[in-house]
């Protein structure tokens, strides 16, 4: 019996097995995500949404984020890479999905700084310093606040904001507007409402050069 | 001494060979399903799935090496790792299928090991996958040790 050949033809059993199937599942996946994706596309945004860009740009890219995530911190330079790229061609629409333990209030400050449009300053200070306040996956809101006195923030105004129903209300909405959409991880990324679904740097790169190539 | 020095003179039979295969085959299949149900569906394993994995994954490596040239001691380093395997397998079982209630514990994000998160065919679960598992490579590997012995 040749037993070397019994295993090899095992292996290559299973392997494939598991190969044929995880294509199968991730394909059936992606047309579910795209689907879903498609019967959402009026709540991608919202009229409180922080937007970047040029209100007429033909790409629209929608994020979920959490100013504690680091990968979020990470995409952020990727981010403005890609507009500095396309100049006036892409609009970023960035949307609250606060997930770590403590960001919940984190975002009502960055939504208060919206209201004072300082929304992009406090985003840019809050991941350049993310280290000092979100420790261990934990963010710790009054360690921003500390961050937050080298800013031109109205730190009174904000603090009266962050508190308010309004802003509460409109994370709340940007949450089940997330659940809706099946964002369960941050950075959850829509181009044109279509969902990033394999996760990284070169996919999103593809997908946003895929639309403007359309658009354009 | 002298007399596992004289089993290893016994001539390897095919069958126990295949035997053996069969424990590698099932533990290897084991393993690729509860890898492809976490990482390919990106179903979380809960604490007890966890414990199952641990005496499921070695057991791979260990038929694999007890196969090339047939080692029939196998047995011995193979069965308590699926009797533990196994043990965990049933008290998950009886905690899935409510027969033992899961410890009052604080609510936490971890995953639960009484929900049920998979179910095909509607009735076929993760945790009877597994008792079934190990119950196949108790079994095989007690017939194959019956078979040395007659």
């Amino acid at each position: 019996m040749k037993k070397l050949s019994f295993l090899s033809a095992a292996i290559i059993l299973l392997v494939s097995i598991f190969a044929v199937a995880t294509y199968f599942y991730n394909k059936q996946k992606a047309n579910d995500a795209n689907a879903n994706a498609q019967k959402n596309d009026s709540i991608l945004e919202r009229s409180h949404s922080p937007t970047i860009g040029d209100k007429n740009a033909k790409v629209t890219i929608v994020e979920f984020f959490d100013p504690a995530c680091e990968t979020c911190k990470a995409f952020s330079p990727f981010l403005k890479q890609a507009m500095a790229a396309h100049p006036g061609k892409i609009r970023l629409v960035m949307r609250y999905l606060p997930l770590h333990q403590g960001s919940d209030e984190v975002v009502k400050i960055l939504q208060a700084a919206h209201q004072q449009n300082k929304f992009w300053e406090v985003l840019d200070d809050a991941y350049v310093s993310q280290s000092s306040w979100a420790i261990h996956h934990v963010a710790q809101p009054q360690l921003f606040w500390k961050m937050l006195a080298d800013t031109q923030l109205d730190i009174e105004k904000t603090k009266l904001d962050a508190r308010s129903t309004a802003i509460a209300q409109q994370i709340q909405q940007d949450i089940s507007d997330a659940r809706q959409l099946n964002v369960t991880k941050t950075p959850g990324f829509f181009v044109n409402g279509k969902p990033l679904i394999n996760f990284g740097y070169q996919p999103l790169k593809e997908l946003i050069e895929t639309e403007i190539r359309n658009k354009y | 001494m002298s007399d596992s020095e004289n089993r290893q003179l016994l001539t390897p039979t095919d069958t126990e060979w295949l035997l053996i295969f069969t424990c590698w085959l099932i533990a290897a299949a084991g393993t690729l399903g509860s890898l492809f149900f976490s990482e390919v569906m990106g179903l979380k394993p809960c604490v007890l799935c966890w414990y199952q994995r641990i005496f499921m994954y070695p057991l791979v490596v260990i038929f694999l090496v007890g196969l090339f040239p047939l080692d029939r001691s196998v047995f011995r380093y193979a069965l308590p790792i699926a009797i533990i395997g196994w043990c965990f397998a049933v008290y998950h079982y009886l905690v899935y299928s409510g027969y033992i209630p899961e410890n009052l514990q604080p609510c936490s994000e971890d995953v639960s090991c009484a929900e049920i998160n998979l179910e095909m065919l509607g009735f076929i679960t993760i945790p009877m996958m597994s008792i079934l598992s190990y119950t196949a490579i108790i079994l095989l590997l007690f017939i194959s040790r019956r078979r040395t012995y007659l």
